[in-house]
């Protein structure tokens, strides 16, 4: 069996008596279209906190690529290439959709800690976050400050900050959350858009979504690990039927 | 990905980007004020100096505060540490030339930044607030029963600091060296902040402000970057302290007193935070204000202050630059992206 991109190992997280995280053994392959679902506090976000080094894990392991990741910190994991969206909107709202994204991509290629050199000279930078832009069709809206958009646009400058980082490990956490309908399809066009190479770890309610992205599912129950399949095998499971999605279709 | 052939550098927001460092007309305009006074007012040259070392050191917290968005009551410590540095060195006679005496000021404080810092900010919102004023406390009882060295209660007076380039002696009677060599501090360190601000290392600590959650998610050493943002504020508050040392010939316990601190913290949200000339409009309009109102109600005077900065805090959190920034973004003509 070849390493994993990503794996954890008998990973569990508790918050006081509540176990967020139990036992989780998971894998995402290099190339992965990987979709994590579950009813509400599941601990699908935990999880994502303790794959990013938000939170540490009360026990278990992480690995990247075979190589213990538990101990580094969240900066360091995003130099490694893990990169994440946020459930809730995350941005600097109060900068250009431009800025936004030079923020990170200034961070990725080390400009960040320059001082002496204004930020607009730095054209690699300017050039690939407007690229970036471009690819998820956001040039138009490129000047405009954050909190001028609306919430769909700004769930797209999400993505661009995480493209910018140009992650091998890409962790999605609803990304079309708060989208209107009308508006989805830019976001879903966008994450099929993205490199193959890259492993992606979506997680959403949305089954529509998860069907359409995924080739392969993981459910997660209680903090813990309830079926890992196909989308074939998770949407023919009983099991699953009865705790997840029969709920999801009325809800 | 290697679709090169494009290029953005003429889109309005890369052009923004790329141009927003430039020097914007009006900007040579308060620093030629600045230098008419010095001829129109030569009476006021003492006040006029005391005013340029309000504006540097408002100018110091506007870069932790309004660009990093690192909330602070504790300024004036730096402030003190670079007023005591001068003075004690010059009243031992260990070191009276101006300017090295104010590169040591800034080191100092500096140290006393990035010490502090180290630990403090760790923490956020009301515990740094309150740690920065009981660091500022500390430092102060320090110099209070350090009398040895400080002078205790007293101070230490009559410095001597031997003439700026061996040439301009500071007359405490004529103050017009000190005028014209706290303004040129001022300018030079002005120049520092204001390329700090636009540099990719400004853009971080904005980021920080913004979301410094979103900032630790990019893979950005978010406290690494704050310290570093602190220690740099807290060099020219020692600056502007050392200046305030050098030009009043003495250093007391009132250079590390919540008094300073908090008046600096009202000049910056009364110009603006976050804009650079918040700091000369706050500091020129607390001085007008004070110096209006003590007229008009010399009992409660600081009242009539109060009242006017809850006013600000309410319906201009942008402060007097950010009303001329809105009325000015109406009389312009409407552009195609705003």
């Amino acid at each position: 069996m070849t390493t994993p991109l990503l794996e954890t190992r008998a990973l569990c997280r508790n918050f006081g008596a509540l176990a967020a995280a139990r036992d989780i053994d998971f894998r995402l392959e290099a190339g992965a279209r990987h979709a994590l679902i579950g009813p509400n506090g599941a601990g699908k976000t935990t999880f994502v906190n303790l794959l990013t080094g938000v939170v540490a894990p009360t026990s278990g392991a992480i690995l990247m690529r075979g190589r213990d990741i538990t101990g580094v910190d969240q900066a360091q994991r995003v130099k490694l290439g893990i990169a994440r969206t946020f459930q809730i909107n995350r941005l600097f709202r109060r900068l250009s959709v431009l800025e936004n994204v030079y923020i990170a991509v200034a961070e990725r290629v080390g400009a960040a800690p320059s001082m002496f050199q204004p930020a607009g000279t730095r054209r690699d930078v300017v050039e690939e976050s407007m690229h970036l832009l471009e690819t998820l069709k956001l040039t138009a809206d490129a000047s405009r400050r954050i909190s001028e958009l609306p919430y769909g646009r700004q769930r797209l400058v999400e993505l661009a900050i995480a493209l910018g980082l140009k992650p091998e490990i890409l962790l999605l956490d609803e990304p079309a959350a708060g989208v209107p309908s009308a508006e989805s399809h830019i976001i879903l066009d966008a994450i099929d858009g993205l490199p193959r190479d890259i492993g992606v770890l979506i997680i959403d309610h949305d089954m529509d979504l998860v069907f359409r992205f995924a080739q392969r599912i993981t459910v997660l129950v209680s903090g813990a690990v309830f079926a890992t399949g196909t989308p074939r095998e998770i949407g023919a499971d009983a099991n699953v039927r009865a705790v997840y999605l029969g709920q999801a279709s009325h809800g | 990905m290697t679709r090169s052939a494009v290029s953005w550098a003429d889109h309005p927001a890369a052009v923004a980007l790329a141009g927003r460092h430039r020097l914007r007309a009006w900007e040579p305009i308060p620093w030629l004020l600045a230098l008419a006074f010095y001829f129109v007012f030569p009476k006021y040259l003492g006040f006029g100096t005391e005013l340029l070392i309000t504006i540097l050191f408002a100018l110091s917290l506007d870069l932790v505060l309004g660009y990093a968005g690192i909330v602070t009551l504790g300024q004036a410590a730096f402030f003190g540490a670079g007023a005591y540095t001068v003075g004690m060195l010059a009243k031992r006679g260990i070191w009276n030339e101006p300017i090295t005496g104010l590169i040591l000021a800034a080191a100092v404080a500096a140290i006393v930044g990035l010490g502090s810092g180290l630990v403090l900010l760790r923490t956020g919102g009301l515990t740094l607030l309150m740690l920065t004023l009981c660091t500022m406390a500390l430092l102060e009882e320090a110099a209070n029963l350090a009398h040895d060295y400080t002078g205790g209660f007293d101070g230490l007076d009559s410095l001597q600091i031997t003439p700026v380039l061996g040439m301009f002696e500071f007359n405490p009677l004529y103050p017009k060296t000190q005028y014209l060599y706290a303004l040129s501090v001022l300018f030079v360190c002005f120049v520092f902040v204001r390329t700090l601000v636009y540099s990719p290392f400004g853009q971080s600590l904005t980021g920080i402000r913004e979301n410094s959650l979103r900032m630790h998610a990019v893979g950005a050493p978010v406290r690494r970057r704050l310290v570093l943002c602190y220690a740099l504020s807290a060099a020219i508050a020692g600056v502007a302290g050392g200046v305030w040392a050098q030009a009043n010939a003495y250093v007391n316990l009132g250079t590390l007193g919540l008094d300073r601190a908090a008046t600096v913290l009202i000049i910056l949200v009364l110009g603006g935070y976050g804009r650079l000339y918040g700091a000369f409009v706050g500091a020129i309009a607390y001085v007008a204000l004070s110096h209006f109102l003590s007229k008009i109600y010399p009992t409660a005077w600081q009242l009539g202050l109060g009242l006017l900065l809850v006013v600000i805090a309410l319906f201009a959190r942008n402060g007097i630059l950010g009303i001329i920034e809105a009325a000015a973004r109406r009389l312009r003509p409407p552009r195609a992206t705003s």
